[in-house]
């Protein structure tokens, strides 16, 4: 029993040790930004840090971006307004993207004729990069909201339907033949058997879908949307508002960060304990 | 408690009539791949298994005894012969015949409790009662205490009785087991057996064990089926002995007649191996 308190104790400290260890390494970034500007270094690639604002700077600006305050411009605790509207456009293109590709990776995966239909389509769609998109729908959808959703649906498409077939495909044969003698066939062998024994590897397949959708946010935001993060980084950048563009690039790696715990801890309310999200 | 678990496997024993096998000529052939003949993994088996019989499968590896399991189970369908189960023939799988896979293959997303209610919940049984009889089940494999329980957290030896719940709570006709006890440590595999022995001994479902323990084959089965040959030695697959094991109710491991039946066996098992 001793040696077991000790183990777990043992475990705690690993824990806190390492997580110092990460935000340790966060804090000597911060602090080489800082000396990188101070000192106008010039690295690799051209980078010019003294064109970067100092991040005492940036973290006011921040500040003032979520509870105003400190410069009462138009951006003044105005982070909200534009984070909800990025997030709800990432919600719809992930939702979207979801309610298509998973359903579709599991017939893919489960019927030989399914997949011999749409396997020669998906891999001739599937390298091309949203980036490449971008100008045919801005000609064929137009500037604004629903061109940021096409993206983010198309973006975050691919590896949700990709994850999703892969994982229905190594469905061990064992489980579909326990089902089968139990009792089950056709769509309860799909649904009861084949789609839980795929869970985790269709769950990250979401999660990478999730990543990618708020990459390609700022790509949809670029033209033609007042109010997101995209459409504020762009805006900066025209203003060259080095400052802002950081900020805005600070707020979108927290947005993304977040919503894949959000996402990874709602599955796990929704599973309790059952072993369906890898570890 | 112990009769309640009792009167639960009476509702099996309605089903045992039902579970005679006849295997008739039964032969499986496998396309060959580019340019090159079938391959015959399995010909001219005949063999009858009476309702409550428990008969033992063994042989060499790639002898075929796993394809005609996995025949009986309606995974695989035979090229040629006839195959039936209580006077039906075998189309496919079906919950009348539950199989025993060496690996288990529980669901590993369902507890014990579910894994159990699986079969009964899928043949449309109400929750309820698919719920009091899976209890009853699990109580007669001895894991009351596990029902919450998911299989990862088990032991191999746990998860194979999980394994035999779920297929008794479908009160089938016929139990296939596949190697059941393979992967299990010498003392699980013993405590296994007296168990397989104890619930076949209250169900009185038959029982068809593929095994490559002769030892496992004598102390369990009313009859033991040898069989021999396979792709590899260029002979099909094939029934070569069908020894009767007269020991009784009572069997001693290490008793005399029982070394002298598993001596027969070996020499059964293992003079078709070194003919030409």
């Amino acid at each position: 029993m001793a040696s077991l308190t000790a183990g777990r104790r043992g475990g705690r400290t690993d824990a806190a040790l390492r997580a110092a260890l990460g935000v340790g390494v966060l804090l000597l970034i911060v602090l080489l930004w800082d000396l990188g500007v101070r000192g106008q270094w010039v690295l690799v690639f051209g980078i010019k840090m003294a064109f970067l604002p100092p991040p005492v700077e940036v973290a006011r600006l921040l500040w003032d971006f979520a509870f105003g305050g400190l410069y009462d411009d138009a951006y003044s605790a105005a982070l909200w307004e534009h984070l909800g509207a990025s997030t709800s456009r990432v919600l719809a293109g992930f939702g979207l993207a979801t309610a298509i590709g998973v359903p579709l990776g599991v017939l893919m995966g489960r019927f030989v004729w399914v997949n011999a239909a749409l396997d020669p389509a998906v891999n001739l769609f599937r390298p091309i990069p949203a980036t490449a998109w971008v100008p045919l729908v801005l000609l064929i959808i137009g500037f604004g909201n629903q061109a940021t959703v096409f993206l983010i649906t198309l973006s975050a498409f691919f590896p949700i339907l990709l994850n999703t077939l892969a994982a229905v495909k190594e469905v061990p044969p064992r489980m579909v033949e326990a089902g089968r003698m139990l009792g089950t066939s056709g769509w309860g062998i799909l649904l009861k058997v084949v789609v839980p024994a795929a869970t985790p590897g269709i769950v990250s397949g979401l999660r990478i879908g999730l990543g990618l959708a708020w990459v390609i946010l700022v790509l949809g935001e670029a033209n033609g949307i007042d109010t997101g993060l995209g459409a504020m980084i762009t805006l900066a950048r025209e203003q060259v508002r080095t400052d802002r563009v950081v900020v805005g690039m600070i707020v979108i790696g927290l947005a993304g960060f977040l919503s894949d715990r959000v996402l990874v801890r709602g599955l796990g309310l929704l599973f309790g304990r059952r072993p369906l999200v890898r570890a | 408690m112990r009769s309640r678990a009792r009167s639960a496997l009476t509702r099996v024993t309605r089903h045992a009539q039902a579970g005679g096998v006849v295997l008739d000529g039964v032969g499986k052939r496998y396309p060959g791949r580019r340019g090159e003949p079938d391959v015959e993994a399995v010909a001219d088996v005949d063999l009858e298994v009476a309702p409550g019989e428990f008969v033992a499968v063994v042989g060499a590896s790639g002898c075929g005894k796993s394809t005609l399991l996995r025949i009986l189970a309606g995974f695989e369908s035979q090229t040629s012969g006839v195959v039936e189960v209580g006077g039906r023939p075998v189309t496919g799988p079906g919950s009348e015949r539950g199989v025993v896979f060496q690996d288990y293959g529980l669901f590993p997303w369902l507890t014990v409790r579910e894994n159990v209610t699986f079969g009964p919940r899928q043949r449309g049984v109400p929750r309820q009662t698919a719920r009091r009889h899976a209890l009853e089940v699990i109580e007669t494999v001895g894991l009351s205490r596990f029902t919450d329980r998911f299989p990862g957290e088990l032991s191999g030896g746990m998860q194979q009785r999980v394994a035999i719940a779920r297929v008794l709570a479908n009160d089938p006709a016929l139990l296939l087991m596949d190697e059941p006890f393979g992967a299990l440590d010498a003392l699980t595999r013993t405590q296994m057996q007296h168990e397989l022995r104890r619930i076949h001994r209250e169900t009185g479902t038959t029982v068809l064990l593929v095994t490559h323990s002769l030892e496992e084959a004598c102390y369990l089965a009313d009859r033991v089926v040898v069989m021999s040959g396979g792709a590899s030695h260029g002979v099909p697959g094939h029934v070569s002995q069908v020894v009767t094991v007269d020991l009784g109710d009572e069997r001693d491991v290490n008793g005399e007649s029982f070394n002298a039946l598993e001596r027969r066996l070996v020499a059964a098992v293992h003079g078709e191996e070194s003919a030409p």
